[in-house]
Order: structure tokens, then C-alpha cells, then sequence
């Protein structure tokens, strides 16, 4: 048996890193977040004044940061289905007996996910260029007029969303083939054989089987794209008219740019709230869906 | 459908994803051989018509590329090595050592994940300002020095290891850091290798913390120091994607050579509870 001090000097150097790099921080977000911290604070701690929930009361009165929250949930409400789509269907083809050169398949579609975002959306950035981009040099051969991708403020979103599917897919799809994998061959074979069609089996046999997977994947992805930032600091710079001011954009503007350091900090605790609601509300969901006739839905 | 035709039509789909999956990364390093000026043109061209590293000469000649590159690797490099280290040693105690209060201290770092790491940012740069470490490779380097993912990853790997080993090389009278090195180091080798590539490509790709962290041009890694150049080089394609090619290229080489490892590092992650 080992003495219980081994154990604590084990813990020590990543409990430290934890504790003062992660919560001690997590806590002073808290406590800033409660305070006017600004330009004047930073030069001079003198100045700062304690606000209560003063910077919670304006930022819910600031046209802005709703319409941050609002590009946010778009962002959301449409990639993380299109996402979980992609990545259910190119799992269920890469399960299939018939599909060959799996292995190859596989690395080649899960490629996209170990590229750096910012170098490769510096490349979606020339492909869906208005002028000389290949995605209206495409669309053009088949006779639609070219779309100003990027420049437009209904077309900024719907492109961001569409470069993070082609970026993230991958992932969930290793997940959703382990799940595929672990479903056991002879219920499609019994399904077969009472003449179930493929859409059938899929909807009654693998839908079912694989919804613990779904959920997981569906509140991991959708806190992951919350956190939405990066693509439009490179792709639009949060325009075009602000089209595409994300919640962490609008932190990253506040805190790093202004310098109100209080008032971003309780943008970044409100985002946490909306993300915690959110999957507190889809565990709740998916419980609920399971009662009514006793088993799966 | 018949057999034949659904085999085509699966693979068929498969081949199509491929391509959409793949043209991005082949463009990008087909135009990153191109002219400057010759990508933008009707049609837009595929292949460069007279290839050359004039781009990639610019870059690191002029763009101060080089040092971008030389940054990331040390700082990725640090983070790799000094995360592994803490988290092995956190993982380990863990799954094997006893103390009181054990598991209900793993279920608190777990419950820490559903707080985005963004809301420290703020706090976390006034405590570097303070101790002097924004604008230096530790001010990137010290926050990632431990997480909770690769504690978790190395705790469920641990688990696997038979006490008995461990009570055997204790009653020989071998110390508990002597047991860590010479008994469990070698035992959890594959989950070694899992955790240093996921900390690698995280530390490589990571974008918003090194961007705030790192103020001025000397320090910045590879991601910053692009989305610099994108802004000040908005029309030179050939150039982007050079600088583009530099920064994926590494890591996605580093992926191919070691991807049993990655993908059963993220099923393993993936499990939760």
C-alpha cells in the first residue's frame, strides 16, 4: 500500500497547473465580472469600482451583444445538425459490407479535422472568392450566378457553417463508426430476412441502438460550437455588417480590443450559463423521449 | 437496388466525399507552386504552369516565416513534454494510488469540463501581466502544463494495470517514483504516444489563447503569425497558401505516421463514464 503523501506529490504539479491557471481564473472571471475593470483599472487598480450585476443589466439592453447570441445560435441550431448528418452518413457508408479501400476512405475524410483552422480557412477564403473562387467558377458552369460568399451578410453565416462541416465531420464520424461497429450483425440479418428495406433497418434497428452515441455526440458538438470564434476572425473579420459576431467574438472585441475587461467577463459567464441550459435542457429531452411506450423512441 | 448498382452507388458517395475532403488541402498546395498573381484567373487554374518554391522563398526570406515555425515547435514541443508528464503522473495516482477523498476529486476535475476554457482568458492575462509573462512562449506554455482530458485518458488507461504488480515491487522495497518509472512507464507506452500526438496537434492548432498571450510578432506561432499575413497579404493567394502548407503540413504528416494511435486516443476520450 502506498502512503497517502506519495499520492498528494503525485497530484501536485497538474493540480497546481489546474488550480492556478484554470480555476483561481474561472473564479476572478466571477469576481470581474462584477466590477467596471477597464483601461483606467489597468494603469491605476484604484480606479476600479464595484458594479454588482451592472455589466449582466447593460449587456442584455445591447442590441449588439443579442445579435452575437443570435448569429451564435445560428451558427449552431444549423451546423451542429448538418455536421451530425455528414458524420452519420459517411460513418453508416464507410460500415457498409460493400464499401471497398476502407481504411483509405476513412484517413482521407478525417484529414480535414487535424488541419489547422485558421490555415485552412485562409484557403475556403480564396475558394469561395467572388471573382476567381472555384466554388462559383463551378457554380457558374452549371449556370447560377456567383454569389459574393463572404461579402454578403445572408452568405457569411451559411459559408462558415459550411467550411465548419467540412472541418469537423471527421471526428464524429470515428465516433459514430465505433458505435455502427458495435451493433451486432444478426439483427440485420433477422431484419432481412422478414424483408425489412435498408431505410427501415436503419431507422428501427440503428437509430435506436446508436441514440446514447448521438446524445453524447450531439451536447459535446454543440458546446464545442458555441465556442465558435476563430473561422470568422479569419474568414470575415465578424462582418459583413457584423454578420458573423460570434459571443466569443464579441468577448475577444470587449476584453482584448477595448479593454473592458469586466463587461467581457460577464459575456463569457452568460455564454457559459446559455451553454450549460442548453445541455442540461437535451439530457432532459432525450429522458423524456424514452417514457412514453417504455422503450427506445 | 441491386447488389451491383448499391455497391457502385456506396462507393461512389465515398469517392465523392473524398474529394470535397481532399481538394481544399490539394488546391492549396497545387497554388502554393503557382506565380504570384497566376490562381487568380478564369478558369480558376489547377495546376501551376511553371512550379516553384518563389512563394515559399518570400515567406521565409521576407515574411519572417521561419521564426513563426521555429516558435511553434517550441512551443508545441514544451507542451507536449511537460504535459505528459504531469498528466501521467496525475492519471496514474489516480487509478492506482490511494488517498482519501480520491474519487469525489476526479468527479470535481470532470465536472470542471463543462466550463469553456474561455471564461479564465480574461483573469488568466491580468495574472500573466502582473507575474510579467504575457509575450512569452511560458505565457502559452504554463496554462496547458496540465488537463483534465489527458488525466481522464491516462486514468482509464492505468486502471488496466494489476495491483499486484505494484505490491510486489513494494514489499521488494522499491520507492513509489522508482514503481512510476521502471514499472508503469513502460506498461502504459501506447497511451504514451495517444496523449503526446493529441497534445502536439492541440498545441500546434491552438488559436485564441496564443493570440491574446502573445503580443508581439517575435513570439508568435504558426496560426498567428498566418492570420497576420492574411490580413496585411489579403490578395496574394500563392503566398497564403504557402504559409498555409507550412502550418498544416507538419501536423498532418504527423497524423498519417501516427494515426492508430490518434483515432483510438479519441474513441478512448470519447467514453465518458
Amino acid at each position: 500500500m502506498n502512503s497517502p503523501r506519495s499520492a498528494w506529490l503525485f497530484l501536485a504539479p497538474a493540480l497546481v497547473v489546474l488550480g492556478v491557471f484554470f480555476l483561481l481564473p474561472v473564479l476572478g472571471a466571477l469576481i470581474l465580472s462584477l466590477t467596471d475593470y477597464d483601461l483606467y483599472a489597468l494603469a491605476d487598480i484604484r480606479n476600479l469600482r464595484f458594479v454588482g450585476l451592472g455589466n449582466y443589466w447593460e449587456l442584455l439592453h445591447r442590441p449588439l451583444f443579442w445579435s452575437a447570441l443570435g448569429h451564435t445560435a445560428y451558427f449552431v441550431a444549423v451546423g451542429v445538425p448538418l455536421s451530425m448528418g455528414a458524420s452519420l452518413g459517411a460513418a453508416v457508408l464507410l460500415n457498409s459490407p460493400l464499401a471497398r479501400c476502407k481504411p483509405l476512405f476513412r484517413t482521407a475524410l478525417f484529414a480535414p479535422v487535424v488541419t489547422t483552422v485558421v490555415a485552412v480557412a485562409v484557403i475556403w477564403r480564396y475558394l469561395f472568392n467572388t471573382k476567381y473562387g472555384m466554388a462559383n467558377y463551378l457554380l457558374g458552369l452549371l449556370g447560377i450566378h456567383p454569389v459574393d460568399w463572404l461579402g454578403d451578410p445572408h452568405w457569411a453565416m451559411p459559408t462558415i457553417i459550411l467550411f465548419a462541416v467540412w472541418k469537423n465531420f471527421g471526428y464524429n464520424m470515428i465516433i459514430f463508426l465505433a458505435g455502427l461497429q458495435a451493433i451486432p450483425p444478426d439483427l440485420y440479418e433477422a431484419a432481412r430476412i422478414d424483408g425489412a428495406s435498408s431505410w427501415r433497418q436503419f431507422r428501427h434497428i440503428t437509430l435506436p441502438l446508436l441514440k446514447p452515441t448521438l446524445l453524447m455526440v450531439a451536447i459535446l458538438t454543440v458546446s464545442g460550437y458555441f465556442q465558435l470564434f476563430a473561422e470568422p476572425y479569419v474568414m470575415t473579420e465578424g462582418g459583413p455588417l457584423q454578420s458573423t459576431v460570434s459571443v466569443l467574438y464579441l468577448m475577444y472585441d470587449e476584453g482584448f480590443k477595448w479593454w473592458n475587461l469586466g463587461s467581457a467577463s460577464a459575456v463569457a459567464f452568460l455564454l457559459f450559463l446559455i451553454m450549460f441550459a442548453v445541455t442540461v435542457l437535451m439530457l432532459k429531452l432525450s429522458r423524456h423521449g424514452e417514457h412514453p411506450d417504455g422503450g427506445p423512441a | 437496388m441491386s447488389p451491383r448498382l448499391m455497391k457502385a452507388l456506396i462507393n461512389g458517395l465515398l469517392i465523392g466525399g473524398t474529394v470535397v475532403a481532399l481538394f481544399p488541402l490539394l488546391w492549396m498546395l497545387s497554388v502554393s507552386f503557382m506565380a504570384p498573381g497566376e490562381a487568380s484567373a478564369l478558369p480558376p487554374p489547377l495546376l501551376p504552369k511553371h512550379p516553384g518554391w518563389a512563394n515559399y522563398r518570400e515567406l521565409f526570406v521576407r515574411a519572417g516565416m521561419g521564426r513563426y515555425l521555429l516558435n511553434s515547435v517550441l512551443v508545441a514541443g514544451a507542451i507536449t513534454a511537460l504535459s505528459l508528464v504531469f498528466n501521467l503522473m496525475a492519471g496514474y495516482a489516480f487509478a492506482k494510488l490511494r488517498f482519501a477523498g480520491r474519487e469525489r476529486l476526479f468527479q470535481a476535475l470532470l465536472g470542471a469540463l463543462v466550463i469553456p476554457a474561455q471564461v479564465a482568458m480574461l483573469p488568466l492575462f491580468l495574472l500573466l501581466k502582473y507575474v510579467g509573462l504575457v509575450n512569452s512562449y511560458a505565457g502559452v506554455v504554463a496554462p496547458a502544463m496540465a488537463t483534465v482530458f489527458g488525466i481522464f485518458l491516462v486514468r482509464q488507461y492505468a486502471r488496466g494495470i494489476p495491483d499486484e504488480l505494484l505490491e510486489a515491487a513494494r514489499i521488494d522495497g522499491a520507492g513509489e517514483w522508482r514503481i512510476f518509472v521502471q514499472i508503469v512507464l513502460p506498461l502504459l507506452k501506447p497511451i504514451i504516444v495517444t496523449l503526446a500526438i493529441f497534445s502536439f496537434l492541440a498545441a500546434w492548432n491552438d488559436f485564441m489563447w496564443p493570440l491574446i498571450v502573445l503580443t508581439g510578432q517575435e513570439h508568435y506561432t504558426l496560426p498567428i503569425g498566418l492570420a497576420s499575413l492574411a490580413r496585411e497579404h489579403a490578395q496574394d493567394s500563392e503566398l497564403m497558401m504557402a504559409g498555409s502548407v507550412v502550418t498544416v503540413l507538419p501536423v498532418l504528416l504527423l497524423f498519417l505516421s501516427l494515426q492508430r494511435y490518434y483515432l483510438q486516443g479519441l474513441l478512448l476520450g470519447s467514453v465518458k463514464g
